[in-house]
């Protein structure tokens, strides 16, 4: 494990938001790491700041936002002299993020393939721009290797495709063309924020293959931006689950899965049906997130938890390390050694059972 | 059986003429029926004709040929003004996208109200006003948000509006088009669960479209898969799952991820081809496997599946 190469890593990142209705203080330091050629997934409801941080990554926040603490380091191996380099990606000007960073280094797959392609380009254009943009080289060399690419993403007829326009193909293909144009500059980490939830399943499970194929080829990473369980666990090594702006739970796949310790961890765990439940109810976790223009005191998710503490409703609680574990750490009063035993729900833990029996 | 169904459809088409010498067939003789106060789902990726037949049903678009039967009546042909009347108050719809269908400038007794105002269904304003609190209050939201803008809520929250819009005409027959596709998984969980509480109380029936099949499996009684405009297999969701016939069905099994890491990293999905297979949608007839479970296929192709 020791020849893993940390190529990204976010440091108590404090991102805020000014908007008529107040400050909303909508990342609230956030901490991850991501190495070189693995996939980590940020798991967590709408508003909780999953976008937002990635967001912040790719240097393109919305213009009322800025970030008021924090570092995101970037580290790679210069092509030419072949030594180690590393930015703070915050403190960097714009033109450099634009010129070395955007879609040279760290590339982005968005939700929506309609909005995120040109409707007035060629697919094969648009493949091609990002090359001659970042690398200058040839028009006749930027073809060919747009060919190369739409061949690796799994269309077919590759030179037919070239000028064609994105309204001519299905929602499938226009993500593959959207990830075509992501590896057009070789990234080394490329983030996919919710990129098949405007698919359906069939072209999902492709879609996800298809990441993990190049992946593997590529030695790529990529951070997942998704909610659904379901993709997390066909995709990803390691899981952040996130809650109000902060990251209340990570560690390895398998820990989250199968040892989830934080109660909304076991309430997201709850919440999606399996091809096996039949129980009258679905589980559901009370309550709505709360609104970040107000100051949170405490832990944001007690009001909603009903296995909160008293401390919950007025210390914020830390990171705390899961025993026996260097990657599984929790932020919940739960887990300091003096606090109460308290067990995940019955359901969930039989529910886990079986998973694990299935597993097997 | 002793029951008559709620809606019958018979060999439902439903046809766009694009330009003169090309015509999509987005629903090509589908045929099914509802059960009061039964779910019944209709799974298929996007452009199967899922939309398409729930819109063709509530006549947002008139069916090129073929019956629909609804409550006894026959609603597929020619219709008065007094019958689309009925039909509008008996059958109603909940869209996927929350923020899209709510009117942003109304406030939400008049969003949910509208129906009555429409039907003349009230005598006086405080009538109407109770009308709606109670379908707030049916619905999980408090009194006081009656006067709110749609804008003031959060997805959950439209959504359950929608609800609440659908039900005050007391409708025997609700479509629900990716009703929650658009929304949070906790937030599903929570709609899904207010629908069934809901079709408990009223006993209404429910027509379920969604490509989400755990969630379909999990909220349906009755089953039907379209790919391509035709119902390729029909029948109860255990029978379904437990024993999907039609390739196009496991394709659509196998594709769906399972919450469980260690069985998913090792899975593949199952690729279906209809070309590569060589199947023809319009030779195949409808076989009978068990009870309620047919499957669209020629006489070898049955064979085959069944092996």
């Amino acid at each position: 494990m020791d020849t893993r190469k940390k190529i990204l890593e976010v440091k108590d990142l404090k991102i805020s938001f000014k908007t008529d209705g107040g400050t909303v203080k909508a990342i609230r330091g956030v901490n991850l790491a991501l190495h070189q050629g693995e996939t980590i997934a940020i798991v967590g409801e709408s508003g909780s700041g999953k976008s937002v941080t990635t967001k912040a990554i790719m240097g393109i926040l919305a213009g009322n936002g800025s970030i008021d603490g924090g570092q995101i380091l970037y580290r790679w191996t210069d092509e030419n002299s072949g030594e180690e380099k590393e930015v703070d990606l915050v403190k960097v000007d714009e033109s450099f993020m634009q010129k070395e960073i955007r879609g040279r280094k760290i590339a982005m797959v968005f939700q929506d393939p309609m909005t995120s392609l040109n409707p007035t380009m060629t697919i094969g254009n648009q493949i091609m721009e990002p090359m001659i943009h970042h690398y200058g080289i040839s028009k006749d060399e930027a073809y060919k290797k747009a060919v190369e690419l739409l061949d690796l993403v799994g269309i077919t007829d590759p030179e037919r495709r070239m000028p064609t326009y994105p309204h001519q193909h299905s929602g499938g293909m226009r993500q593959r063309v959207v990830i075509a144009i992501a590896l057009a500059c070789d990234p080394y980490v490329m983030i996919c924020d919710e990129p098949t939830t405007a698919l359906d399943v069939t072209i999902q499970a492709k879609f996800l293959e298809l990441v993990q194929d190049i992946q593997k080829k590529k030695n790529l990473s990529v951070i997942y931006i998704t909610h659904d369980l379901g993709v997390v666990a066909k995709v990803a090594d390691y899981v952040n689950v996130m809650y109000a702006g902060k990251i209340v739970e990570t560690g390895t796949i398998d820990e989250i899965f199968y040892d989830p310790r934080h109660p909304y961890t076991w309430g997201l765990l709850s919440a999606m049906p399996d091809l096996d439940t039949d129980d009258d109810e679905l589980y559901t976790i009370p309550g709505t997130p709360p609104n970040l223009a107000h100051e949170v005191k405490g832990d944001a998710f007690a009001p909603r938890n009903q296995f909160a503490l008293n401390i919950d409703l007025r210390v914020e609680p830390p990171m705390f390390d899961v025993e026996g574990s260097e990657t599984h750490k929790v932020a919940s009063w739960l887990m300091h050694p003096k606090a109460p035993k308290i067990e995940m729900p019955k359901e969930l833990k039989h529910r886990l059972e079986k998973m694990k029996e299935a597993a097997k | 059986m002793a029951q008559e169904p709620i809606l019958v459809v018979k060999d439902l088409k439903q046809y766009f003429k694009v330009s003169r010498s090309f015509t999509v067939k987005a629903v090509d003789g589908i045929s099914f029926d509802i059960m009061p106060g039964e779910t019944y789902g209709l799974v298929g990726e996007s452009g199967s004709g899922k939309s398409t037949t729930g819109r063709s049903i509530i006549r947002l678009y008139k069916p090129t040929a073929g019956q629909i039967t609804f409550n006894g009546k026959d609603i597929s042909g020619k219709m008065s003004k007094e019958s689309i009347k009925e039909l509008r108050t008996h059958m109603q719809m909940i869209f996927q996208d929350p923020m899209a269908c709510l009117n942003p400038r109304k406030k939400v007794v008049d969003i949910i109200g509208e129906g009555l105002d429409i039907h003349h269904a009230y005598s006086s304003m405080e009538e109407r006003n109770e009308k709606v609190y109670q379908m707030l209050e049916l619905v999980g939201l408090s009194r006081e948000f009656a006067t709110r803008y749609p804008h003031q809520f959060s997805g959950g929250q439209r959504q359950r509006i929608g609800i609440a819009r659908a039900l005050i005409m007391n409708p025997d027959l609700i479509i629900a088009d990716e009703a929650i596709s658009a929304l949070d998984v906790s937030i599903q969980a929570q709609v899904v669960n207010l629908m069934k509480k809901i079709q408990k109380e009223m006993g209404v029936a429910i027509l379920f479209i969604a490509h989400d099949l755990s969630m379909v499996k999990y909220i349906s009684d009755r089953i039907g898969v379209l790919h391509l405009g035709h119902l390729v297999e029909a029948g109860t969701s255990d029978e379904i799952f437990a024993n999907p016939i039609h390739p196009y069905t496991k394709s659509l099994l196998s594709a769906i991820p399972h919450p469980n890491p260690r069985v998913e990293k090792t899975r593949k999905s199952f690729t279906y081809d209809k070309k590569a297979e060589g199947i023809d949608y319009t030779v195949g007839t409808q076989h009978f496997v068990s009870d309620t479970h047919y499957v669209l296929a020629t006489d070898e192709e049955f064979e085959k599946w069944t092996k």
